[in-house]
């Protein structure tokens, strides 16, 4: 077993991260209320919080590392295994479901040769079926990281998988700028 | 009143550049907090949210002003929590204020904070509308450089921080003892209620948690008076109200309404009627945890909360799901009864294990296993569960469970009459976990 300290530079997290995490412990108004934000910090640097991350928050906030794993076991966002570099989250909640989600999902599992929880074998793509996004009336819809695509069809979908097999993250109908 | 006058909310909605502080202010942004600050005490500021007769838009409907009445004034720390944890199947509305219009919401989270003497703000917005965190982060930036948040809000003395909290993936944290739960870095269990959050909430100290939408009301009150608001609605249901409208009609999208109006008329002159080809079979009105209505059911009632009520249904949410004559209402309670099973916090025996029985129960019907004793058994499930629990989301199954079963009793019927064999009664006391 390995002590918090010794556990510190087995992951790699940049000094930004670090110092964001810090800033999150003065801001918050105890260091427990901090521990959420700061396991976002650590995930969207690392696309995961692997356990040597675990050890590491535990021991900067000053919290069992029981108390971090439970937050990562209970929220569904939280991931503690690297993941694929593609997530597609598909939902399938009850209004994205009357507009025709699983023919959404089917068509994926075609083109991708996988089913709901599983990756492909290039580690590339995962397809996930996820309850309700906010999309209701814009649906079918699916998610990829902060993207959201909405009036899904079979078409829209061959684009997105296209583009994505190039590693290009097709603009979505939520990504209007932030400025002007 | 003209309901093309009836833009208290929805003023910047499907605008690009709505969300800029400089659009805001250009438009009227920001008077209303000017107005409480200089002109009125926080306790003028909850008298005329009061008086507007303002319920929360969250789903339970209650008072605003009297909920902000139940903290204590002893003059120790209190916090203001901005829900934004919008999770309800079928609502998207407060999505569109944060995207469109994030100082709407925030002028209004200021104006409430003061009002309940509160010196920090949390604004939790459910995790997957990462997109939308940023958007309201960088409103929330322009409001601390401009003097609207921080030590010394236009020069007023009061003093305000605001923290923009992501959530991470949890149904349950939209309850708000679960997301004050969450915010203190625990599991989003909710607590049993009393002590009620307004009394002792976040770290044991007075919390008022409210809705996006309730928060964005605020500044028209302020500014018009509670008269004005109120001259929208019914008696009973004061103001307007953002509805979200998903399913197969010719306009789906989240509109703005004075509570009140027919849903007759709704559907026809602002929804276009049905998609061509489709008919109405249901609606469910509130957001996927109330009883549904049948198409005749729906076309009788006014969407306000008494009418609602006296239909055996509630507002909710107002996340309004049209569903349509080709949908098969065993498979759609499948999907809510899986949503439910999956997002059961656990703590509660009756919901964590009932929500798992309707749902493998209904999935067996639709699998062709159904047998005849399987609806009274649905019944009886749901029986052990409705009001026995520290939160709603027992309830919020049992809703839609119950009122699908009694009103649409033909389509469960019809699988239990295509079951040949009768069901192996082992597999039921192995608590079979399928997701």
């Amino acid at each position: 077993m390995s002590t918090p300290t010794e556990a510190r530079n087995d992951f790699d997290l940049s000094t930004a991260s670090r110092a964001r995490i810090q800033g999150l412990r003065e801001r918050y108004p105890t260091r427990e209320s901090a521990l959420m934000p700061a396991l976002w910090v650590v995930q969207d640097e690392l696309g995961h919080i692997p356990p040597a991350a675990v050890d590491w928050l535990a021991a900067e906030l000053q919290v069992p590392p029981a108390r971090v794993w439970e937050l990562i076991t209970f929220y569904t966002m939280f991931r503690s295994e690297p993941q694929a570099q593609y997530v597609l989250q598909v939902c399938h909640n009850i209004s994205c479901h009357v507009m025709g989600a699983r023919g959404i999902i089917a068509h994926l599992e075609k083109r991708l040769g996988i089913r709901p929880g599983e990756r492909t074998p290039d580690g590339k793509f995962a397809l996930e079926g996820v309850e309700c996004l906010g999309a209701c009336g814009h649906g079918p819809a699916l998610q990829l990281g902060k993207h959201l695509y909405e009036h899904l069809d079979p078409a829209k979908l061959d684009a997105l998988l296209e583009s994505l097999k190039k590693g290009v993250v097709p603009r979505a109908d939520t990504d209007r700028e932030l400025e002007e | 009143m003209s309901r093309t006058a009836c833009r208290i909310l929805s003023a910047r909605f499907g605008r690009k550049d709505g969300h800029l502080l400089r659009v805001y202010e250009s438009e009227g942004g920001y008077r209303a907090l000017r107005r409480a600050l200089a002109e009125m005490s926080p306790d003028q500021v909850r008298e005329a949210v009061k008086d507007s007769g303002l319920r929360g838009r969250g789903g339970a409907g209650f008072p605003t002003g009297v909920k902000w009445g139940f903290v204590p004034q002893g003059g120790g720390p209190v916090y203001f929590f901005v829900n934004a944890d919008e999770s309800e199947p079928g609502t998207f509305k407060d999505r569109y204020l944060l995207d469109y219009d994030p100082h709407l919401m925030i002028e209004g989270a200021v104006i409430s904070s003061y009002a309940v003497r509160s010196g920090l703000c949390f604004v939790y917005i459910r995790g997957e509308f990462g997109w939308l965190v940023d958007r309201v982060q960088r409103a929330v930036d322009e409001a601390y450089a401009a003097g609207y948040l921080g030590p010394n809000i236009l020069g007023s003395g009061y003093a305000l921080e605001m923290i923009v909290h992501k959530g991470a993936g949890a149904y349950i944290c939209g309850e708000e003892t679960g997301l004050i739960n969450s915010v203190e870095g625990t599991k989003g269990q909710p607590s049993i209620k009393p002590p009620f959050p307004a009394v002792s909430g976040f770290l044991g100290k007075p919390t008022i948690v409210n809705n996006v939408e309730t928060v964005a009301s605020v500044p028209y009150i302020i500014n018009e008076g509670a008269a004005a608001y109120r001259a929208f609605g019914t008696e009973k249901s004061a103001g307007t109200k953002l509805w979200s409208v998903s399913g197969p009609v010719q306009r789906p999208g989240v509109y703005e309404i004075p509570l009140g109006l027919p849903f007759r008329e709704f559907f026809h002159e602002d929804l276009g009627g049905m998609r061509d080809g489709e008919e109405l079979k249901a609606v469910i009105v509130g957001g996927s945890s109330v009883p549904v209505l049948t198409a005749a059911e729906a076309m009788a009632v006014n969407l306000d909360y008494e009418s609602l009520a006296q239909a055996g249904t509630m507002l909710g949410s107002g996340g309004m799901i049209i569903i349509p004559g080709s949908a098969d209402m065993v498979e759609l309670i499948q999907v809510l009864m899986h949503f439910y099973w999956d997002e059961s916090c656990g703590q509660c025996t009756p919901c964590r294990e009932g929500t798992g029985w309707l749902h493998r129960i209904v999935k067996r019907l639709r699998k062709g296993q159904g047998v005849p004793e399987d609806l009274a058994l649905l019944e009886k499930v749901t029986q052990g569960m409705a009001g026995l629990t520290i939160c709603p989301l027992a309830d919020a199954a049992v809703m839609p469970m119950q009122s699908f079963l009694q009103k649409f009793r033909p389509e469960f019927e019809a699988l239990i009459h295509e079951t040949a064999a009768p069901r192996p009664r082992s597999r039921w006391s192995r608590g079979e976990r399928e997701s």
